[in-house]
């Protein structure tokens, strides 16, 4: 177990605002000497296709060796220039690097961070307890303490943490509370508070407690910590192939079977019509007409796909899981927290009898002043913000018994608020016409979803009178409803879920704009709404903090664990959030899309592209047998040499020019999947097809001035 | 001939007519076949079939059982039909023929099974009536039913949901055999003896022509045979000249019910399709994408045959050379397209006399694969595959694991698909690859086969391959195949062509057939929109061009640029 052991501004950031995520100078030569050492072949073996590159480059190699030697292999394109198989052997190895340093950029992003948490980490000392007793002494005052290196924690190690103390390994807080620094990890500043029992348990190694003392129970392995498996996620190391990926890669390898087999056929066919060409021009044909260009590119997208997501604070388990998010159809979320800002707030006052606005306004204020409740400070709040508590007035705080709060004023009259029933006792008898506007005013707010409190007063001669209700309501966060029409148009349900009655909840269901909503929720329904979804083929993401939530979260198909949670929660989930910001969840939908429509996108790109290169080679290989296929070479290219060299040239350069488009990810915005397609079509389908025609063009007017070509 | 423009007008008139008749029999036999592929119910002489060969009519076969059934179905009747022609000399109506060689029998035997009818031999002079009968037409009937039963297992992967089975092929081949072809071709064989074809068994008959010379012309039961060559698109005719022959394709309207009937049943399966789905729209888009490529390819056909250039052409108006004047350019093309189109290979012209362009549309026509609208069932699966293709490079860039008719297209699915367009490359290329790198079979060739050596004798090579493996069984009939390496290879490339796909075919239905159906939303790609038509069409033509522009380079359009 390593741990880190010093303070908190050196930790990475991961923040998307401190990180840029365009390619910098410094990226490019860090990945140098990766780019060379991917060339292994043992490495290579797991893209196919850039594996048949790199043959092809070694035999180009050869020959072009070779060729002063044993001279040049007879050609139907005619006398070639004799640095003509020194300058594609020369580009093909280009094209096998182009393609090495997109996928060791992509890693060093990942690398730079992992530097950072690693160069933090050292063995630290810990104090664990023998013999803990749960009962008897559940602080550990009066336990024997020995110091232990951190590295020698077991699972289910008792250690205590003071103020000022690193926090040995991942845990939970079975005893104590105490603030901690988690900026390590999560790279925010402020300290959070963790405590024993409840969802804020959880603590992770390496954090830093801030003050007070805690007793934590080790809850991971040496080497499987939080930070370890942060660190192999960033890295890279433990990528595995997504099923997406592997179902694009068996694409692409039958592609590169079909046209090696395409090549390989040629020579024997051409043989027979005295057209037989040079092997250097028939691998140059194959390179060419291979998805190069995707196969490049492949590994540096799901790594940039991952990457994007620990930009987003989010740690994933695993690539399936980002796949999985791009398939959501059925986001659940918690109401409180997620939907509204988790407590209700005073949106109105509505005066009753003789009491006109600004009265109520002012008595309410004085019956919240000593309220401490979040629902008091925004009754205080809209009535014009807080002002002094009277001299000398009792404060009478709420109870479960009589449901009501306010102030007894020293000039003996009483201000309350509450519950309607329980002032109605308080009050004693109220005017038939104020009853029924309050009756009226009542069943309209619980209708709408909210609740209502009741304001009264009792004269210093102990005459009550109702002056008006309070209308507290859930206010749904800014900006949710357009977020949740949004997802409408990717095509995603959204659930919300919350404990309030089926009348409430439908209420703010309405306000927030989403399409269905589960009342009265329990742990277990939550469960079976999500195994129903999962009967009608949905995929479900929701999101969840608490222990009970485990479940459920291990359930879904993409799990988003709050890193405020229990570590049962982190466990059952599939990526964690550090901000522990639950809408979240949208973004990672939107990254887990984004990341099919890159690896989409750039494979049409790089099929739709092989339609030039054909022009450009295959009159270059047989015009000199039969002129009539002079016709193809639409392009006007200056000479068969100069033609393949600028088709080998291209097919290179736009593995580099792609690059950061692989690395940012396509564009993505949220509309119905047809329109998605029609652009990504006309963009990389259509751009795919004309690109090459210029390029190889252009590229073949700076081939023609060299002497040759 | 008539003039150009009278061509035209005749062109746009029989198309016109073809497609106001698919129109009709699409909708009305495409919902007959959903009827008797869903249906619970046995006819009592089914019953009885299903009782001799020791089959349960209403269970379900799992993939592995459906592609065991139809593989020894097949396997064994190459047997049967390689030992009819082996002993036909001992069979009664053998008309005195001898029995063909050993590679020819092996050829003929594959040929006919498999759906391709590829002709080596001059049938009129070689084969019997009893050879004809028991084994050709027997297995025009039941190739035929195979082809249509596979698709309908890979429809039904795609209906089912969370079953490990994917229908039973002996109920699927004999209700396709007793209730589709059969009632079907009689109908038809009727009509065409109406049209003036014949139907007897009169031997061979010595017959005075008007020049005065003898000719020795063997009389037949061609009408029924005729009617199942084409509703079954199997295209092995009972003459040498076959649909060009005037006792199996007598007139202009004949001709034209000849081609009616090679469409019938490939144009009306995309309709089975959409209503065994569920949903008739995506039979359209289908259909959509076959007719497309129909049209495309008869109108560039037309175009090659009527502005061909050179002194002959020009006199006769267009090229003549290999077409009936009884039909002329445009009821030549459109049968040449329809035929190479729908893996069929009956010709009433000689498409290796084509210019060379529009031997280029021939070939191509093949090369798509024979899915517009391909064979009876194979054409069906076939497009099916390339719409799994063509689904998953959209689906992702749309940002969805691609999934096509709620089903997902994972990596499994995606293997399936992958080698399923990779086999009939494969074998076109290397069987064309191998008979010109391997010296000695070179040599062969060039002295017994290609009598038009150069570039037009090598496009015959690789027409004789792309047939064979897309089991068109169209030639360019200048090369003589009756060698020991083309009956030999081109029968093992006409087996695997067929076989093959068939067995990667049959995997995906039953991968299919296990999942359960993602339901459709905002975010699912729609695939029954032109927006889907034309991505399919797209990925055909560029997944085709890419493999065979080469080779297409080097033989027709190194001819016909000049």
């Amino acid at each position: 177990m390593t741990t880190i052991t010093q303070t908190t501004r050196s930790a990475p950031s991961p923040n998307p605002a401190r990180r840029g995520s365009s390619l910098s100078w410094s990226q490019f030569v860090r990945a140098l000497p990766g780019t060379f050492r991917k060339l292994d072949p043992r490495q290579m073996w797991r893209n196919p296709v850039m594996f048949v590159v790199e043959a092809g480059a070694l035999l180009t190699t050869a020959l072009a060796i070779a060729e002063p030697f044993i001279g040049g292999g007879t050609s139907s394109a005619g006398k070639l220039a004799p640095s003509f198989s020194a300058a594609i052997a020369g580009w093909l190895w280009a094209t096998v690097l182009f393609s090495n340093l997109a996928e060791a950029i992509a890693e060093g992003r990942g690398k730079a961070q992992a530097q950072s948490l690693r160069a933090t980490r050292t063995s630290t000392l810990a104090h664990r307890v023998s013999g803990y007793d749960e009962k008897a002494d559940p602080d550990a005052l009066q336990a024997s303490v020995a110091e232990t290196a951190s590295v020698e924690l077991r699972l289910g190690d008792v250690v205590i943490v003071s103020a000022g103390e690193v926090i040995p390994g991942d845990g939970d807080i079975i005893a104590g509370i105490a603030s901690v620094d988690e900026s390590a990890i999560t790279g925010e500043s402020a300290p959070v508070v963790r405590e024993h029992g409840g969802d804020r348990s959880a603590v992770t190694g390496g954090t830093r407690v801030l003050s007070d003392r805690i007793v934590v129970k080790i809850t991971s392995k040496p080497g499987e910590t939080f930070v370890d498996r942060m660190i192999r996620l960033v890295e890279g190391a433990s990528r595995q192939k997504t099923p997406n990926e592997i179902a694009l890669n068996i694409l692409l390898a039958s592609l590169t079977i079909i046209f090696l087999v395409v090549v390989l056929t040629l020579n024997p066919m051409a043989a027979y019509l005295n057209g037989a060409t040079s092997i250097v021009i028939l691998v140059a044909l194959l390179v060419c007409i291979i998805p190069t260009t995707i196969g490049a590119l492949l590994s540096a997208i799901g790594i940039a796909g991952m990457d994007r997501l620990v930009q987003h604070n989010v740690l994933a388990m695993s690539g399936r899981a980002v796949e999985a998010a791009g398939d959501v159809t059925t986001l659940l979320l918690d109401k409180t927290g997620t939907i509204t800002y988790g407590n209700r707030q005073a949106t109105e006052f509505i005066a009753l009898g003789d009491t006109s606005d600004a009265e109520l306004s002012d008595i309410a204020r004085l019956s919240s002043l000593a309220d401490p409740t979040p629902e008091g400070t925004s009754v205080v709040t809209l009535a014009g913000g807080p002002v002094d508590i009277p001299k000398d007035a009792e404060i009478i705080p709420f109870s479960a018994q009589t449901r009501m709060s306010g102030l007894d004023l020293e000039d003996g009259s009483q201000v309350r608020k509450g519950a309607g029933s329980m002032i109605a006792q308080w009050v004693g008898r109220v005017p038939a016409s104020v009853q029924t506007d309050l009756d009226a005013v009542v069943t309209r707010i619980s209708q709408s979803g909210g609740t209502p409190l009741v304001v009264a007063s009792k004269t210093a001669a102990g005459a009550g009178t109702v002056r008006g209700v309070i209308h507290l309501k859930d206010v749904v966060k800014d900006g949710l409803k357009e977020r949740f029409a949004e997802l409408r148009a990717m095509g995603i349900r959204t659930v919300m879920i919350t404990g309030d009655n089926p009348l409430t909840a439908k209420a703010i269901a309405a306000e927030a704009g989403v399409d269905d909503f589960l009342a009265e929720a329990t742990p277990e329904d939550k469960m079976a709404l999500i195994k129903r979804e999962q009967e009608g083929g949905n995929l479900v993401a929701m999101t969840g903090d608490g222990t009970n939530d485990a479940p459920a979260l291990a359930q879904a198909d993409v799990g988003v664990a709050m890193n405020t949670g229990t570590s049962a929660a982190k466990e059952a989930g599939n990526m964690v959030d550090l901000d522990s910001d639950p809408t979240k969840l949208i973004d990672i939908v939107r990254i887990g899309k984004q990341l099919l429509i890159t690896r989409g996108s750039l494979t049409t790109f790089s099929i739709a592209n092989d339609l030039a290169k054909y022009f450009a080679i295959i009159p270059a290989m047989f015009a000199g047998v039969f002129p009539g296929l002079a016709v193809l070479n639409i392009m006007q290219l200056h000479s068969p040499a100069s033609a393949i060299l600028s088709a080998i040239v291209f097919n290179a350069l736009v593995i580099v020019a792609l690059i950061p488009l692989a690395l940012r990810g396509v564009s993505y915005r949220a509309r119905p999947a047809s329109s998605i397609l029609g652009r990504n079509l006309a963009v990389y389908g259509l751009g795919g097809i004309i690109a090459p025609f210029v390029g190889i063009k252009i590229i073949d007017l700076i081939v023609t001035l060299i002497p040759g070509f | 001939m008539a003039p150009v423009g009278t061509e035209w007008l005749l062109f746009a008139g029989e198309m016109a007519t073809l497609i106001v008749l698919l129109g009709v029999s699409h909708v009305h036999l495409g919902d007959y076949m959903a009827r008797v592929y869903t249906g619970t119910k046995h006819l009592k002489i089914e019953r009885g079939f299903y009782r001799v060969i020791g089959a349960n009519g209403d269970s379900e076969q799992s993939w592995g059982a459906y592609l065991r059934s139809v593989l020894a179905f097949s396997v064994i009747g190459v047997l049967i039909v390689y030992l009819v022609q082996r002993i036909q000399t001992w069979l009664p109506w053998a008309l005195g023929l001898p029995q063909p060689s050993e590679p020819l029998s092996f050829n003929t035997a594959i040929s006919f099974v498999t759906n391709t009818n590829w002709q080596s031999y001059s049938p009129d002079t070689t084969l019997g009536y009893s050879v004809q009968l028991i084994a050709l037409t027997v297995q025009n009937f039941v190739s035929a039913a195979v082809g249509i039963a596979v698709a309908i297992a890979l429809v039904r992967g795609f209906m089912y949901r969370r079953t490990g089975t994917i229908g039973n092929f002996w109920v699927d081949l004999t209700r396709g055999i007793l209730r589709i072809l059969l009632p079907i071709s009689i109908v038809a064989a009727v009509i065409l003896i109406a049209g003036g074809v014949i139907q007897n068994f009169a031997g061979f008959q010595h017959v005075t022509t008007i020049t005065g010379s003898t000719a020795t012309i063997p009389g037949g039961p061609v009408a029924s045979q005729e009617a199942i060559k084409e509703l079954g698109t199997n295209g092995g005719g009972f003459y040498n000249a076959n649909s060009a022959h005037p006792f199996e394709n007598p007139t202009a309207w004949t001709n034209l019910f000849e081609i009616f009937l090679l469409l019938l049943i490939p144009f009306a399966l995309p309709r089975t399709f959409g209503r065994m789905v569920g949903d008739r729209r995506q039979g359209i888009a289908i259909v959509a994408t076959m007719g497309i490529f129909w049209l495309a390819s008869n109108l560039l056909l037309a175009w090659a045959e009527l502005s061909a250039s050179g002194t002959a052409p020009q006199l006769a108006g267009g090229a003549m050379e290999g077409k009936e004047d009884r039909f002329g350019v445009v009821a030549s093309t459109i049968f040449g397209s329809s035929t190479t189109l729908t893996s069929t290979g009956a010709v009433d012209s000689m498409h290796d006399s084509y210019t060379a362009l529009g031997g280029a549309v021939t070939l191509s026509d093949m090369m798509l694969g024979e899915i517009a609208p391909g064979g009876v069932g194979a054409g069906m699966y076939g497009i099916l595959m390339l719409a799994v293709i063509a689904v998953f490079v959209a689906g992702l860039m749309v940002g969805r694991t691609p999934e096509y008719l709620g089903k997902k297209i994972g990596p499994r699915e995606m293997k399936l698909a992958s080698l399923y367009i990779l086999t009939t490359p494969a074998l076109v290329l290397l069987g064309t690859g191998l008979s010109f790198a391997i010296p000695g079979i070179r040599a062969d060739l060039e002295k017994t086969s290609i009598w038009n050596p150069g570039t037009h004798g090598f496009s015959e090579v690789l027409y004789a391959f792309t047939s064979a493996a897309n089991n068109n069984g169209s030639a360019f009939a200048g090369i003589t195949a009756n060698t020991v390496w083309l009956n030999t290879a081109l029968g093992v490339v006409m087996f695997l062509g067929r076989f093959i796909p068939i067995v990667f075919v049959l995997a995906l239905a039953g991968s299919l057939a296990q999942q359960d159906k993602v339901p459709a939303t905002a975010g699912t790609l729609p695939t029954h929109r032109p927006q889907f038509v034309g991505l399919m069409i797209g990925t055909t033509l560029l997944v085709t061009a890419l493999t065979y522009f080469p080779v297409l380079a080097l033989g027709p359009l190194a001819e016909g640029l000049k």
